[in-house]
């Protein structure tokens, strides 16, 4: 297998006036070529942190442990991402070969510049082209991304477009660079249902067309089924649950997981009342000992769910579980 | 209270009108060139009601102008033509010549959620001032006891951790950050709230969580909600009705349960159609939309979704269809709804 993307034993602190908050621990997974995984879970649980990582892209106070590494197979060379500091570095792991669309959209642009001089910018920053040609890109992509009147649309400003507008406009700069590691953090939770489909269809054309790899970060698990090869599923800075995205749907193991699932509001379903999960989510101050789930489980095993850390047990090749009670190896 | 007299009042405010929009258009101005002035409707002719106490949804197309309705609805936007009255009971306001004294007023009553958690966040505030920043704006309590006892109390009812209130939102995620804005929103204690994507942002878990709470404050406050949101399933869950908006004009409103058995509207359909669905095998059971997506400022002629709906004939190009009553609160903008109503 063509391996794009490694990530091993990846902790990330972040310092605080109230002390160090611990926003991802012991995170592993790898990405092939041409792959699309889903990273999903509670809010808080260090998705985006994970995201922003993978392009060196944390906020200052942000301090990675020691023995966390990313390495970034471009096609020219095998990049440690974490040791990348100069901006020229950087470059091949922001807006180059790895593309983001970030959860914040707002923020992706800036507010007195209108949306075509920032994507010709872009374009131009990571390839050798005329402004003309990058122009010409621009507007292809907004209109493959269903914003009509794109020649016209690519002169205004962020703030003039609706909500999903604007994510699409980000949608449409972050694909022209063809990157080869798309990071798409929550990108259609503005848009409707028929442009969302639209969107997605483009994203596997290009997973399609030149192998491109995507990490969809989404709450919208109907979105991950139709678009993941595989997910992950994070909370409180751990990944808990890994398998293909059919395993994962229809047969959650984790009781974070199965909550997560029974608290989806449903369509066949629209008399019951919906199912959060119980309990408050622990703040990321005070990290509960042993399991990160165990202060508000529903199947707890004992003690050792508040004193160990579960370790993973593996389903198959594909399928693993960080929960106490499935270490003897049974399938409950 | 005599049980008749409260039931009798029961009816009377569940059938009454919060807010009745007669042709209501709103209009922004485009394009900054000193002679290219153009206008772009953003919303078109719109009529509907919310009944007091009721969850209002309304959905539709990405830049369709459901935003900007629900601003329109705020006073956040200058109306450019037509009526929007909005009557609780205890005072009643044409809300396009509202005096300054009624708009301070009105600004208690109607209070929005944001779309965006980052975007509606001073960085430089902490919690409990963001939630309480209303309040004292307003001036609607004294002492900063009164203030941090109502802070408390709405931060706990959005399960925002007491020890946040003093954390600045930056080290929030957008999850927590949105139940910030819940608990903002709702600080002043308001009738209207509008929710502009209020849930998008957050995990399954707490959305339904949100969304309960939500449902139980509408019902024990009386609170009336229009809900803007492109999750059809959150949509179908938590409204009693929906109204469907395609390039700035209603095409469809109707009674939530009946709006999803029997959607009439082709966008509609369309629409209900691109669901993604929870299983992977269901694939590629969306209807796309083909045909050009229309700009706003050159807008399609007749039926403004001619351009892509999959039955246009002649009339539905020269004639715009008008939204009718077809039955039980049902209403369509559609030529042909009758005919392809088994479709
Ligand atoms: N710059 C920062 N300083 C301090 N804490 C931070 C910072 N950035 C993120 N955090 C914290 O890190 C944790 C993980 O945040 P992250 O944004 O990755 O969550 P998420 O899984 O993306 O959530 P959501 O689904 O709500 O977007 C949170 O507890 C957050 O408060
Ligand atoms: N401040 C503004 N100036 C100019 N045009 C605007 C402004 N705000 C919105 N528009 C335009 O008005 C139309 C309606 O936008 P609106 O934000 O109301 O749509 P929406 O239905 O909320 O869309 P979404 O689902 O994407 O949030 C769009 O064409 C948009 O570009
Ligand atoms: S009026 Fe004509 S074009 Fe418009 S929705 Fe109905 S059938 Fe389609
Ligand atoms: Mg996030
Ligand atoms: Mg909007």
């Amino acid at each position: 297998m063509d391996k794009l993307l490694e990530v091993k034993n990846l902790t990330l602190k972040f310092k605080t006036d109230e002390g160090l908050i611990t926003a991802v621990e012991d995170v592993n997974f790898s990405l092939n070529r041409g792959e699309v995984m889903g990273l999903v879970g509670e809010s808080g649980s260090g998705k985006s942190v994970t995201a922003k990582s993978l392009m060196n892209l944390n906020a200052a106070n942000a301090i990675y442990n020691p023995e966390s590494t990313i390495t970034f197979n471009s096609t020219k060379q095998e990049v440690d991402v974490l040791s990348l500091k100069r901006p020229a570095d950087l470059k091949v792991v922001r807006g180059g070969s790895v593309s983001m669309i970030f959860q914040e959209p707002m923020a992706s642009f800036a507010p007195s510049i209108n949306i075509g001089k920032q994507m010709i910018e872009q374009l131009q920053l990571h390839n050798d082209i005329s402004k003309k040609r990058a122009r010409e890109i621009s507007i292809e992509m907004l209109d493959r991304v269903g914003i009509s009147d794109p020649s016209q649309r690519i002169n205004q400003y962020a703030f003039e477009l609706s909500g999903g507008m604007r994510q699409r406009a980000m949608i449409a700069m972050a694909l022209s660079t063809k990157p080869s590691l798309l990071i798409a953090d929550e990108p259609t939770t503005a848009l409707d249902v028929t442009i969302q489909a639209q969107v997605l269809d483009l994203m596997k054309d290009l997973v399609k067309d030149f192998n491109m790899s995507i990490i969809f970060i989404t709450h919208d698990l109907g979105v991950v089924a139709q678009t993941a090869d595989r997910v992950s599923v994070m909370y409180l800075g751990r990944i808990i649950e890994e398998g293909s995205v059919r395993e994962v749907i229809n047969s959650p193991k984790h009781p974070y997981t199965k909550g997560m699932i029974a608290a989806l509001p449903r369509l066949d379903n629209l008399g019951s009342p919906l199912r959060p999960i119980p309990g408050d989510i622990p703040s990321p101050l005070e990290r509960p000992p042993g399991c990160v789930f165990n202060t508000r489980c529903e199947e707890l095993v004992g003690d050792k769910c508040s004193l160990n850390t579960p370790s993973f047990t593996n389903f198959g090749e594909t399928r693993r579980v960080a929960c106490h009670l499935y270490e003897d190896g049974s399938d409950n | 209270m005599l049980l008749a007299t409260y039931m009798k009042m029961e009816v009377i405010t569940k059938m009454a009108d919060l807010v009745k929009v007669e042709n209501l258009s709103v209009s922004y101005k485009i394009g900054g060139g000193l002679f290219s002035q153009n206008y772009l409707k953003a919303v078109n002719n719109v009529s509907l009601s919310i009944k007091r106490g009721s969850f209002f949804g309304l959905v539709g197309e990405s830049g369709s102008g459901k935003t900007t309705l629900g601003r329109a609805l705020l006073n956040a936007v200058p109306i450019s033509s037509g009526t929007a009255r909005y009557d609780d009971g205890d005072v009643s306001y044409e809300l396009s010549t509202l005096d300054k004294a009624e708009l301070a007023d009105y600004r208690k009553r109607a209070q929005l959620i944001f779309q965006d958690p980052y975007a509606a966040l001073s960085p430089r505030m902490t919690v409990r001032d963001i939630i309480a920043e209303p309040i004292e704006v307003m001036k609607l309590c004294s002492s900063r006891e009164e203030i941090d006892n109502r802070v408390r109390t709405i931060a706990s009812r959005c399960r925002l951790n007491l020890e946040h209130l003093r954390r600045f939102p930056h080290a929030f995620s957008g999850g927590q950050r949105q139940r910030i804005s819940i608990a903002r929103a709702l600080v002043s204690d308001p009738r209207l709230v509008i929710a502009d994507e209020a849930v998008a942002a957050l995990d399954v878990s707490i959305q339904a969580d949100v969304l309960n709470l939500l449902k139980t404050l509408q019902q024990d406050m009386g609170l009336t909600f229009m809900f803007i949101s492109h999750d059809l399933s959150v949509v179908a869950h938590i409204c009693d009705h929906v109204a469907v908006m395609y390039l700035g004009r209603l095409v469809e409103s109707a009674p939530t349960k009946e709006l999803f058995k029997a959607p009439k509207h082709p966008y509609t359909k369309a629409l209900f159609s691109a669901i993604p669905s929870l299983n992977p095998d269901d694939q590629g059971t969306a209807q796309r939309l083909e045909g050009e997506i229309p700009s706003p400022t050159n807008q399609p002629s007749g039926c403004k979704f001619h351009t892509r709906c999959p039955h246009t004939i002649d009339i539905c190009k020269k004639e715009e269809p008008i939204l009718q009553n077809t039955d039980r609160q049902h209403e369509v903008a559609c030529h042909r709804w009758k005919e392809l109503f088994n479709i």
